[in-house]
């Protein structure tokens, strides 16, 4: 997030939701949201595919054909500025590449918007109209937006509509992407990505890769690796032959999961390091039993980017080890000694290569925690980005076409599936079908349907159906629901006895991102 | 500015500031049922309730504006009495069951009756059952413990913004409940459990903590949840090595995400810690089944084939999938294993999924 997650209940009199369920996937900040709007009269924008729980409570929502975000997005900005209402100020000051955008946006007139995502032009006007007047207006996204082909595009699109308005570095504005996961913020800020070192320090830029080879005391590689999708591919060519998987379960997480079974059993070395004997770890050559957040020492990073302690409450599960041991004790093994005495060691060695963490010490994430970035030790931490300038200097418009989704529906696949996660589950369920009262409480996975098309095919409510796409089928009950449009249906992917994944697009990519297109891919519901 | 005098001592507090808070800052310790500083004022227990010099009623000190020159005793006799009869009248409704309840230990109401020596009720009478024997499994309705302060009420609405509960019915027959009394899985409830934090007697308690332990024999360990990039802190509740259960820290200083509030799997979601499957030891494929190992073994075996596969086929034939669920020194180690010990760089893990 540029901005931090309480302003979202204290400062921002506008809220533009797109792509995120909040109140299922980040419940407290969803509360925010609500306390807000209720309390101090904020405006709520909702657009997503299904009818929400915050669209209830929406000053306009629009219920978008999945998948035309940008068209939906452009449409908004093109009322902006027929209208008038950019911030002319903000963008000759703080950005370049405004007459670009504005030329593509030209023809993307609400009307001409209108049949493109099903949303009324009048409701594109409203929600433009609302957001761009707002004296602080905030945008959060979530996965709803960035799990398509045209994920980056999507991105991109709204931060030109923050830009267009001048909503950033200002408390309660922002482009807020609201992270799915504990730590999915620090796992990329500490360098779990293909293409950089911590703090995103560019792996093939010579001079950092000097500054590392110098800390590590060993010469790097200065090629890009490969994504995680990508490994997978890889791994299923054969050019791939090892995979160590450390706490993910890609046999319940990754698209078309008979392609991940393939590629995975087609390697000669799969180690697995988890706290159950995973859906992945199941087939792996060797699994080393790690530790839960209860059982370690440490720091999570969420997604405004705070970093905070993780404290060990009890003694680790039979023989199983805290995981930074289990890395140390291989590496150890492999001719490359580690050997650190605590988990605050690892983090003063990292800060000294990680500009945005260089101020941080344990000592001083007592209570509140900090804010990156936090360049040295008397810095009081960032909550709020892009005050002064851009890390480019110039914050950089992108002029963005409307491209379709990469799988359409057609007369064998007829309906657009997207899927998600239930307030009641986590990820690929690993943690909460094992918590007993989350899993008691819903057990099972459903496909959400919408009535008329439930009549159509003479699916009842709670029926056991088939949900077919190119890649396989799976059976599960049908949840006959009027949240959703009649061509659109939706399902969980946290249940592997009825995988989501089972059914989703792995030759789908984000061009840039390499992200899988989740939120839309064809397929029919059979009777059985 | 408003100057008054409280208990002997004189004081100065802003203008608008409750008695409540004047009392605060003089150092009085008042006893508050449904006072929550985070929630609308009721001013319905009439626990805080002080004497004013020259005023002929008892002030309730939560809803009653300071006021230049005012005198106020909070212990004098008539106070002491009030809240005396206050409590007896509270227990005539109030199911007595301290030695099984889950909130002994944290009961306001237990503490306030030792504090003025109230021992039963002389309020005998019928009372109406109105245990509500709710399916869900995670939040235990006892109302027979009820004492109508209305905090979960408020919590639910202000805090969480579900409006799942509300007050039914007046009086004596007044009780907490859902649209037409029914399960709160039919109600708007989502399960977050901010009215079991806020309950301050054992009406509202964790299902998934019961007869686990105590409050009073538990260590608390303060933490970052484990689920969602919202990053909540709460207490970890630890006995015998195990963990028994959750419970909010409402103080931002040390809560400053989400100030107590929480989620349904970050109160209720955190036994999988402790589960029967968890792995205890390293596993290594035998003759294509997974057998118990050694870590010696499984590390010496793990080690051996890596070096094998990059002698072979070169390092950027092993790729690692990191954790965004393990911490931030985890993944550096993760990553630095990879690309100084390994010599790849192909280390992802599913932010993308």
């Amino acid at each position: 997030m540029t901005n931090s997650i309480n302003e979202l209940q204290n400062d921002a009199t506008a809220i533009f939701l797109i792509g995120t369920n909040t109140t299922e996937n980040h419940p407290v900040i969803g509360y925010k949201i609500k306390s807000n709007v209720r309390k101090n009269g904020a405006k709520l924008i909702v657009a997503d595919p299904r009818r929400i729980d915050l669209a209830e409570m929406a000053d306009v929502y629009m219920q978008f054909r999945p998948g035309t975000d940008v068209a939906l997005i452009n449409g908004m900005m093109n009322v902006i500025i027929s209208e008038g209402l950019l911030d002319k100020d903000f963008i000759e000051n703080r950005t370049e590449g405004f007459a670009e955008v504005a030329k593509v946006l030209e023809k993307y007139t609400p009307e001409y918007v209108e049949p493109i995502t099903g949303v009324p032009a009048e409701d594109i006007r409203k929600a433009a109209r609302i957001y761009a007047s707002a004296e602080r207006g905030s945008i959060c996204y979530a996965m709803g937006l960035t799990q398509h082909s045209t994920g980056t595009d999507n991105v991109k699109s709204v931060c030109n509509l923050a830009l267009l308005t001048g909503n950033l570095g200002k408390p309660g504005t922002g482009v807020n992407p609201l992270r799915g996961q504990n730590n999915v913020q620090g796992a990329c800020d500490m360098g779990a990505l293909p293409v950089s070192y911590p703090a995103y320090q560019q792996v093939t830029n010579p001079e950092v890769r000097e500054k590392f080879e110098k800390a590590w005391g060993v010469k790097l590689s200065p090629n890009n690796g490969v994504t995680l999708t990508a490994a997978i591919n890889k791994a299923h060519h054969g050019e791939l032959k090892g995979i160590f998987v450390f706490g993910e379960n890609p046999m319940v997480s990754d698209p078309d999961l008979q392609h991940v079974e393939e590629a995975l059993d087609n390697l000669e070395l799969l180690i697995v390091q988890d706290i159950f004997l995973t859906e992945t770890a199941q087939r792996a050559d060797v699994v080393f039993p790690g530790v839960t957040f209860a059982e370690k020492e440490g720091t999570f990073s969420n997604t405004e980017r705070r970093v905070q302690r993780v404290r060990q409450a009890i003694t680790p599960r039979g023989d199983a080890r805290p995981d930074w041991q289990i890395l140390c004790e291989l590496s150890n093994r492999l001719g490359y000694p580690m050997n650190y005495s605590s988990p605050e060691e690892i983090f003063n060695e990292m800060r000294t290569v990680t500009p945005s963490y260089a101020g941080i010490t344990y000592e001083r994430l007592e209570g509140k925690g900090l804010h990156w970035p936090c360049p040295t030790e008397e810095h009081p931490g960032t909550p709020i980005l892009h005050k002064e300038k851009f890390n480019r200097g110039l914050g950089l418009f992108h002029a963005i076409e409307f491209k379709e989704p990469a799988e359409l529906p057609d007369e064998e696949y007829p309906l657009i599936l997207s899927t998600g996660r239930s307030l009641f589950h986590y990820h690929t369920g690993t943690m909460t079908r094992r918590a007993e009262a989350l899993d008691t409480h819903q057990p099972d996975n459903e496909i959400q349907v919408n009535p008329v098309t439930a009549d159509k095919l003479s699916v009842a409510d709670g029926e056991t159906v088939r949900v077919v796409t190119r890649r396989g089928s799976i059976e599960l009950k049908a949840r006959v629901t009027d949240i959703l449009e009649e061509n659109v249906i939706f399902t969980f992917f946290h249940f592997s006895e009825a995988a989501a994944n089972r059914l989703t697009n792995a030759a789908a990519l984000d061009p840039v991102a390499g992200i899988p297109e989740y939120k839309v891919c064809a397929a029919r519901i059979e009777k059985i | 500015m408003i100057n008054l005098t409280i208990d002997g001592k004189e004081i100065q507090v802003a203008k608008g500031s409750m008695l409540l808070d004047a009392c605060k800052i003089a150092g009085a310790d008042l006893p508050t049922l449904c006072y929550d500083p985070e929630l609308r004022l009721a001013g319905s227990c009439r626990m805080c309730v002080v004497e004013a010099k020259g005023r002929s009623n008892l002030l309730a000190a939560c809803v009653t504006p300071a006021e230049n020159g005012m005198v106020i005793e909070t212990e004098s006799p008539d106070v002491v009495e009030t809240r005396k009869i206050i409590l007896e009248l509270l227990l005539a409704r109030h199911k007595l069951e301290c030695h099984t309840c889950e909130s002994d230990g944290i009961c306001k109401l237990q503490d306030y009756c030792y504090r003025y020596g109230v021992k039963d009720s002389r309020f005998q009478g019928e009372g109406p059952d109105i245990y509500k024997d709710d399916p869900n499994p995670f939040i235990e309705r006892d109302y027979n413990k009820c004492i109508m302060c209305t905090r979960c009420v408020r919590a639910c609405e202000e805090i969480t913004g579900a409006r799942a509960i509300n007050v039914e019915d007046r009086g004596h027959h007044a009780v907490i409940s859902t649209a037409f009394n029914g399960n709160l899985a039919d109600s708007p409830c989502v399960f977050c459990g901010q009215c079991v934090m806020v309950c301050p007697v054992g009406a509202l308690t964790s299902k998934v903590s019961a007869r686990k332990g105590k409050s009073y024999q538990v260590d608390k360990v303060l933490t970052t949840c484990t689920y969602c990039g919202t990053g909540c802190t709460f207490e970890l509740n630890v006995k015998d090595d195990q963990i028994v259960g959750v419970t909010s820290v409402r103080d931002e200083n040390w809560s400053p995400v989400n100030r107590g509030a929480l989620c349904v799997k970050g109160r209720f979601g955190w036994d999988f810690v402790t589960s029967s499957d968890r792995l205890t030891t390293p596993l290594i494929r035998e003759n294509g089944e997974l057998r118990p190992a050694s870590w010696d073994e499984a590390l010496d075996f793990a080690a051996g084939k890596i070096k094998e596969i990059k002698d072979k086929y070169g390092s950027d034939a092993m790729a690692m999938f990191s954790s965004a669920r393990a911490t931030n020194e985890e993944n550096y180690l993760a990553q630095k294993l990879m690309r100084a010990v390994i010599g790849t760089n192909n280390v992802d893990h599913c932010a993308r999924l």
